[in-house]
């Protein structure tokens, strides 16, 4: 027998609402390049291979324009500052991933941050114990969230805006003022420099946070690609009730995302607190817009069941090279950058629908 | 032999209202089974009760001679009972291998973490859809392929988790006649291995092509099991319908169209690209075009071109005369034209408002934000249009949702006489619909075109077609292939097709 | 009389107005001035008065949120253009003392009604952006109105110059801060909105189509619903209630902050048309139901405050409320609980 493959389903769409080609995927291949090196590639790539193109030059056209910005230590502070926003981006990745949102990590962060200093500080606690303690914290409030959203049927949105409010609350219930960390086991830690890069003129070295992120961030791809829980998390993305139907171990699933990103929140928190060194109530405001648009930038569809986790890392680079390059610039104020996210987050979507529309649904 | 799977005494209840009675079915291995019955009459219940989907309130169900309760689809898979959705019901932002293995995945060893071992995964995939005669790149998104292959690495699914029992739910409404043979092909395939098939459908021919027993439900109760052979389509269509019924009742188009009438949509090389190529098209007031081709021939792309859905690349629109350029359904809607489509689920019911917002929902849209129809105009509107239809509902103040299929089909076709359009499509307007019902539609069809309206008739049921029409236009592989009087015979029609093909 | 209460209990609003009455007891309870309205310095005094004035910026955008959400779509940059519209306000109107004729008058930089006009106007082109982006691009609401929500406060700032602008002119502070008729002013504008709001989605096919959008847009365009002048248009509402919303809010405060203006009241609005019954899945709303979740809302923070208790616990006591009410609404949540209060289940014979 024959195979019986369309690469463009034409006809009356009397079937299944995605029998068309699929918006990032497709039979036909896209080149990129121009003149005699060109490359093919597979077209579910191209978000991502666009994210990395859109870093690259920025990174380029900041060594061109600013002196000093092309040195390695500039590119690994990337990583140190971005540390917790990696780590929070890459547990959003998941939640995103299984066509879900969670609004509560910036707050889980101050929570933790807040937790630790006040017990550390406070009650004398060794952090040894209040670390795995803020974990598990955080890991049972993502639980708990994951738990109402499943077993209900209640809204992501509504559900984790609420468990926002509610880690924050908490955080000035403990409150109001920041706690320092005086703590030298943090101190050490918040200071230690593990050296990268060696050359004649400097020493490019990287953070414990940094590890730690980089750390969660291969651990995600592993879970994303090899795990079944993984897997699951894609196909409840792309069909809960096609995962349901087939079987799929969609409840667990959906909770196990939530607990996930409950989880990175709570690390972050832990490698928040390693680089600010105190507790407050306000740290991290806003943070899950970030992580959000990390996430988006990187090439994952908020619809879900489409995306790559490490497009996200290059969405976290993409926010702090802007940041880099205005600090670099030094005459434009702090807001632009909120003016210069706004504006990519609006190209990459724009391009993200022209794109989906170009593949287009045949009717 | 016995039966390998067994359905005594299945009841099912949805809030105190009864929609199964006292059902039994058997299903012996090694046979092709058919379920029939209209609308409503229970067989999507019973197959979610099978499934595992719904919970059964009283009854007993054995698999292989042991008795089975299954309370999620897991668990019915797990037992053996694999089932193939009409809507597919894989995940199209996968692969298709693993569309086949998902949840299933062969592993690597400790030493690499137990993580999925993809070229197994590929592999077996790969051997899986070659027992069932498919040859494609499983590597590739499910989305890319078409519905057929998407049924195919469903079924492929289901001999990848040695079901005994394999389902079939309305398999066929999305198929063309090439891709309903294979798919019968593949069936006998696996009824000759040995596997239980439970097949629904509502197209007859089909139903005698390969089916060995059929089993009938009506208004939730079971009515029969015989051997097709046994069972000639008038007794089945009798025992569906639980009364005599004429077979293809219903006269021909008295008189021939009346060619003085003034032409009312003339579409001169309209086409869209991918879509359909550049198609020549003349409306009569008072006509019943009828649009015939098979699956994928581009009749409702032509009918969403006709209707401002989409943007032609190429040709002109005129009406009465003039040329128009419709970019939305509400420009041709002003010119008197209506579209009832194809997919009423996602292009035509509201299924939250209630039945009389939806009949009046056209009618006030062409009226305008401001000219508001009161809450009385709209009831008087709407119970109009029940009694003439005959739609069946507790009261208009339903909500559109909890109407029956064919029910939600008479409304939807209320909605659009409503307008009184001068032109009307109809796409595919008897899918689903019971018998009765369909016939009901048809004579309207042919009231309203002596009334003076044109109507354009879209059916995959090429005898309604034929039986309707004053003049069939036929479509093939998305262009226009040629024009028939009316009156033609199917036979005739298919022969037009057919030479096209091999031309081409 | 059974039936009468059963019948009540099944209306939309019956939940939100128990909620309120509920809270106003407990204020009531705690607080014995509470209830209490009296006439002093020449106008109505009371804590309900202040309730009313201080929820109607809330009220404002939790109007036009509710006609976002009911065409299935969402508006997170609301406080992002309540603080741009209170910006360019503010530095429209500034304010100098001025000595004309030997008396220190306050003058503005430019005339009050054209800043106010300048701010709604240039609020309700936000929203336009909005809508544009969802009908015309097709991006998910949520995403679209993230882009303004983030660059917004950057607009924001530009326009004040990274600085608080104080604003030192009479007649503005008479939107939030004055009475009429012994009635704070801001009600009245609430009021006026309210009331054209309703007559449009009532009188005319508005409502209707709203709905038909939110359910299953593609049905409404097959049905010749101009789909996406609807959609732009709620959106562009949306954002010209949160430019009135900020000039409200400005002239309370006497002040704009790009920074803080309007923080966090997008949250507030969607509690507020959640907690009024419209779902977040869009079709059948409520305006009632919208205003009464903001009263709830704004009622909630005042318990909070006049309790005693830190404001602090404000977010929690939201957080509490808000799980309260999705669980109550939620027919799992219900089923769940009927199933425990009648042992065993009804209905499911084991056979």
């Amino acid at each position: 027998m024959s195979a019986i493959v369309d690469a463009e389903h034409g006809g009356s769409s009397a079937g299944p609402p995605q029998a068309g080609p699929h918006p990032l995927g497709g039979s036909t291949n896209v080149f990129v390049g121009r003149g005699a090196v060109t490359f093919r590639v597979n077209p579910k790539y191209v978000p991502l291979v666009a994210t990395i193109s859109l870093f690259l030059l920025m990174a380029t056209l900041g060594s061109v324009f600013y002196t000093g910005f092309f040195a390695p230590q500039v590119f690994l502070n990337l990583f140190i500052d971005n540390a917790f926003l990696i780590i929070t981006a890459v547990g959003m990745t998941f939640v995103i991933l299984a066509g879900g949102i969670d609004l509560s990590v910036g707050s889980v962060i101050a929570l933790t941050t807040m937790v630790s200093a006040s017990l550390v500080q406070r009650h004398g606690w060794s952090p040894f114990a209040v670390i795995p303690l803020v974990l598990l914290m955080g890991t049972s409030f993502g639980a708990f969230m994951g738990f109402l959203i499943e077993r209900f049927r209640l809204q992501p949105f509504i559900v984790t805006l609420a468990g926002m409010f509610m880690a924050r609350g908490l955080c000035y219930l403990i409150s109001i003022d920041s706690i320092d960390i005086t703590n030298p086991v943090y101190s050490v830690i918040s200071q230690a420099r593990i050296p990268v890069w060696s050359s004649a003129e400097e020493t490019a070295s990287i953070s414990v946070g940094a590890l730690i992120a980089i750390a969660v961030l291969l651990a995600a791809i592993f879970i994303a690609h090899c795990t079944a829980f993984g897997r699951a998390v894609y196909a409840v993305g792309g069909s809960e009730h096609s995962a349901m139907l087939m079987g799929l171990p969609v409840r667990r699933t959906v909770i196990g995302v939530y607990t996930l990103s409950g989880f990175c929140s709570a690390l972050a928190g832990v490698v928040f607190t390693f680089y600010m060194l105190s507790g407050y109530g306000l740290h991290a405001v806003g943070l899950e817009l970030d992580a959000i648009a990390a996430v988006v930038i990187g090439g994952t569809l908020l619809t879900g069941g489409v995306g790559y986790v490490f497009g996200t890392l290059f969405g976290v680079l993409m926010l702090g090279i802007i940041q880099t390059l205005i600090s670099f610039d030094g005459t434009l104020s702090s807001w632009w950058t909120r003016i210069v996210v706004g504006a990519l987050l609006f190209v990459f979507c724009l391009l993200q629908r022209v794109f989906a529309a170009r593949r287009g649904k045949p009717s | 032999m016995a039966p390998i799977l067994e359905l005594t005494g299945i009841d099912k209840q949805f809030a105190g209202v009864s929609v199964l009675r006292d059902v039994q079915l058997r299903l012996y291995p090694g046979e092709i089974h058919a379920l029939m019955g209209q609308n409503g009459a229970g067989k999507s219940t019973l197959i979610k009760v099978l499934t595992g989907v719904l919970e059964s309130s009283g009854g007993d169900m054995h698999l292989a001679g042991e008795p089975i309760r299954p309370g999620s689809p897991l668990e019915a898979q797990k037992l053996g009972i694999s089932t193939v959705y009409q809507e597919v019901n894989l995940c199209p932002n996968l692969s298709v291998a693993e569309n086949v293995f998902a949840g299933r995945y062969p592993r690597c060893g400790a030493l690499q973490g137990f993580r999925i071992d993809w070229a197994a995964v590929n592999q077996r995939a790969r051997e899986l859809l070659a027992r069932i005669g498919l040859d494609i790149d499983v590597a590739q998104l499910l989305s890319n392929c078409s519905v057929a292959v998407q049924q195919m690495v469903a079924i492929a699914r289901a001999l990848g988790v040695e079901s005994k029992v394999l389902i079939l739910d309305e398999p066929t409404s999305s198929l063309d006649d090439d891709e309903v043979q294979k798919l019968f092909t593949v069936l006998r395939r696996l009824r000759s291995e040995g596997m239980a098939i439970l097949f629904i459908t509502h197209f007859l021919n089909q139903v005698y092509a390969v089916s060995d027993r059929i089993t009938v439900l009506r208004n939730g109760q079971w009515v029969g099991e015989w051997p097709a052979s046994e069972l000639g389509p008038q007794a089945l269509i009798s025992a569906m319908l639980g009364r005599e019924f004429a077979a293809t009742a219903g006269a021909a188009p008295s008189t021939a169209a009346d060619t003085t009438a003034p032409t009312l949509l003339q579409a001169m090389a309209l086409g869209q690209a991918g879509h359909l190529q550049p198609t020549d098209l003349t409306v009569r007031s008072g006509e019943v075009l009828g649009l015939a081709g098979l699956l994928g021939a581009g009749r409702t792309e032509l009918a969403r071109l006709l209707f401002g859905l989409e943007s032609p690349d190429c040709g002109t629109l005129d009406i009465d005369g003039k040329n128009v350029r419709l970019s939305n359904p509400a420009d041709a809607i002003a010119l008197g034209l209506a579209l009832c489509p194809e997919e009423r689920k996602t292009d035509g019911i509201v299924a939250d408002l209630s039945v009389r917002e939806n009949i009046a929902l056209a009618l006030q849209a062409r009226q305008g934000v401001r000219r508001f129809m009161s809450i009385a105009e709209q009831t008087a509107l709407a119970e109009k249009f029940v009694a003439a239809l005959g739609i069946k509902c507790a009261s208009v103040e339903m909500p559109m949702g909890l109407l029956s299929g064919g029910n939600q089909q008479k409304a939807m076709i209320a909605r659009w006489l409503a307008t009184d359009p001068r032109l009307l499509i109809l796409d595919e307007p008897t899918r689903g619909i019971d018998v009765a019902a369909k016939q009901e539609i048809m004579d309207e069809i042919l009231r309203l075109a002596q009334a003076g309206m044109a109507v354009l008739f879209i059916s995959s049921e090429m005898s309604e077609v034929v039986r309707v029409s004053h003049r069939i236009a036929v479509l093939r592989d998305r262009r226009k292939v040629g024009e028939l009087p009316g009156g033609s015979s199917e036979a005739a029609v298919y022969e037009l097709i057919a030479a096209e093909h091999e031309h081409a | 009389m059974l039936d009468r209460f059963t019948n009540a209990m099944k209306h939309r609003l019956a939940w939100p107005v128990i909620t309120l009455v509920l809270l106003l007891a407990v204020n009531a309870a705690f607080n014995a001035d509470f209830l209490h309205i009296e006439w002093r310095g020449g106008h109505l005094y009371g804590s309900l008065i202040d309730i009313l004035n201080r929820a109607a910026p809330l009220m404002l955008v939790s109007l036009g949120m509710t006609l976002v959400i009911a065409t299935r779509g969402i508006d997170i940059s609301v406080g992002a253009v309540v603080a741009i519209a209170a910006a360019l306000a503010a530095w429209m109107i500034g304010g100098a003392l001025v000595v004309v004729d030997g008396v220190a008058t306050h003058v503005t930089r430019f005339p009050m009604p054209l800043a106010l006009i300048a701010a709604v106007a240039v609020a309700a082109l936000c929203g336009l952006w909005n809508g544009m982006l969802v009908a015309r691009v097709g991006m998910q609401p949520i995403i679209a109105t993230l882009i303004l929500m983030v660059a917004g406060r950057g607009i924001a700032q530009l326009i004040t110059n990274g600085q608080i602008i104080t604003i030192y002119y009479g007649p503005y502070f008479f939107l939030g801060s004055g009475y009429l008729l012994g009635l704070p002013f801001s009600l009245f504008i609430v009021a006026a909105v309210f009331i054209a709001l309703y007559l449009a989605i009532t009188r005319s096919a508005l409502g209707l189509f709203i709905q038909s959008v939110g359910i299953n847009p593609e049905a409404s365009r097959v049905a010749g619903i101009q789909a996406r002048a609807i959609i732009v248009g709620v959106y562009a509402f949306c954002g010209a209630c949160a430019g009135v919303a900020g000039l409200l809010i400005s002239s309370n405060v006497k002040s704009a902050d790009g920074n803080n203006a309007g923080q966090l009241i997008e949250l507030d609005a969607i509690l507020a048309v959640t907690l009024g019954g419209t779902l977040l899945t869009g079709g059948r709303f409520s305006l009632v139901g919208s205003m009464i979740g903001a009263l709830i809302i704004q009622t909630l923070t005042y318990a909070i405050y006049s309790l005693g208790v830190p404001p602090e616990i404000n977010l929690v006591v939201k957080a509490v409320v808000v799980f309260a009410v999705m669980l109550m609404q939620s027919a799992e949540f219900r089923d769940s609980i009927r199933a425990l209060v009648h042992k065993p289940a009804r209905g499911e014979v084991r056979a």
